[in-house]
């Protein structure tokens, strides 16, 4: 089954995973900047990440049949500082016109402190001023819960920000209900260790229908599975779900939120 | 599928994860002094206990249980501007 897989870091992995993804039937992907297990230095050091995603990253995937899109923002983790933040914010306009770009991306929290809820509310403020997509990171573990009502309370309080509009990444049990009555996209994420597994994906499906959901692997350079929606689609299966089912969610689901980006044009496989 | 579909895939996975918590348990028990966090043993009788309770939700539940608290306060207590914009 041909497949999106919504939020995977690539430039953490090899060349043999994008043809491993490619045999398994990933036609396309969505990129969004994050941190690299170290903070970075100055804004110039980003500068360089924003070419990686916009150019190489775009090209390595499409020798192996693969639309490759991206999000552009300084994360969670290094928004604790904030003068770097607002260098690294002032300069995502240079990239917002390249053809690969999808919106603003991953912002959230990480520690649900101040610092991050300023950059954050900065970050919204460059998606609202250009009518950008936003793609969401929640913290993870014992902060996921009020680290996901806190960015919810920021989204909603600007009505600029339409919730159609926004994609809420790493949802679980206990934050996809909110996220989807609020109008919002949520994203399952499959991780090996801290976050969900495609059987506790497939439950959620089973009680929140399609509507508005994804799945993704969130593949990076920690312990992660990049062929993890291949995970999902097998479980699903077994459970006995239509093929139309199964494909909402792993690729018209992406499909019809991404298409709402005005530089995104995917050409489907004929 | 049945129930009985379904505890049929799942028996042997149950069994084996109940086990490893046991085990886990067991190891925390005759391990050397100082003993283990007291409140994080707390945490962990409570999930189990959250387990047995005839009520649909254990996911959610036991998610929440190892959830810090949200306060809809939470922006005056930072001292962030929310809700100013649009
Ligand atoms: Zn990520």
């Amino acid at each position: 089954m041909d497949y999106f897989d919504p939020h995977i870091h690539m430039v953490s992995r090899t060349t043999d995973d994008y043809a491993t993804l490619a045999r398994m039937g990933c036609v396309g992907m969505s990129e969004p900047a994050f941190w690299a297990g170290f903070d970075r230095g100055s804004a110039e050091s980003f500068r360089d990440y924003f070419r990686q995603l916009t150019e190489f990253e775009r090209s390595r995937a499409a020798a192996y049949g693969i639309a490759h899109y991206t999000w552009l923002c300084i994360n969670a983790k290094e928004a604790e500082n904030v003068s770097l933040s607002r260098e690294v914010i002032a300069m995502i306009p240079e990239f917002l016109d390249r053809p690969n770009v999808l919106g603003i991306g991953e912002i959230g929290l990480n520690k649900n402190t101040k610092n991050e809820s300023i950059v954050f509310l900065e970050h919204l403020e460059l998606a609202a001023k250009f009518d950008e997509l936003i793609l969401i990171h929640t913290p993870h573990l014992h902060d996921k819960y009020p680290g996901t009502r806190m960015i919810l309370d920021m989204l909603q309080g600007d009505s600029r920000l339409q919730p159609q509009r926004v994609l809420v990444d790493h949802v679980e049990e206990h934050t996809i209900g909110e996220v989807l009555d609020r109008g919002f996209w949520a994203g399952m994420t499959l991780y090996p260790v801290s976050k969900c597994t495609p059987a506790r994906a497939a439950d959620m499906v089973e009680q929140f229908g399609t509507e508005r959901l994804c799945v993704n692997s969130a593949g990076d350079w920690g312990p992660s599975q990049p062929t993890a929606v291949p995970n999902f689609i097998f479980e699903m299966r077994r459970r006995g779900h239509s093929e139309a089912t199964i494909r909402r969610v792993v690729y018209d689901n992406p499909l019809a939120f991404f298409s709402q980006c005005r530089r995104f044009h995917f050409q489907p496989r004929a | 599928m049945s129930a009985q579909e379904v505890l049929d895939r799942e028996f042997l996975e149950i069994r084996a994860r109940i086990l490893k918590i046991a085990a886990s348990l067991d190891r925390i028990e005759r391990s050397d002094s100082p003993p283990a966090d007291p409140a994080r043993m707390a945490l962990i009788r409570e999930g189990l206990e959250l387990l047995l309770k005839d009520s649909p939700g254990r996911a959610k539940n036991v998610q929440l249980l190892f959830s810090l608290p949200y306060s809809p306060d939470w922006p005056a207590a930072l001292g962030v501007p929310v809700g100013k914009k649009g």
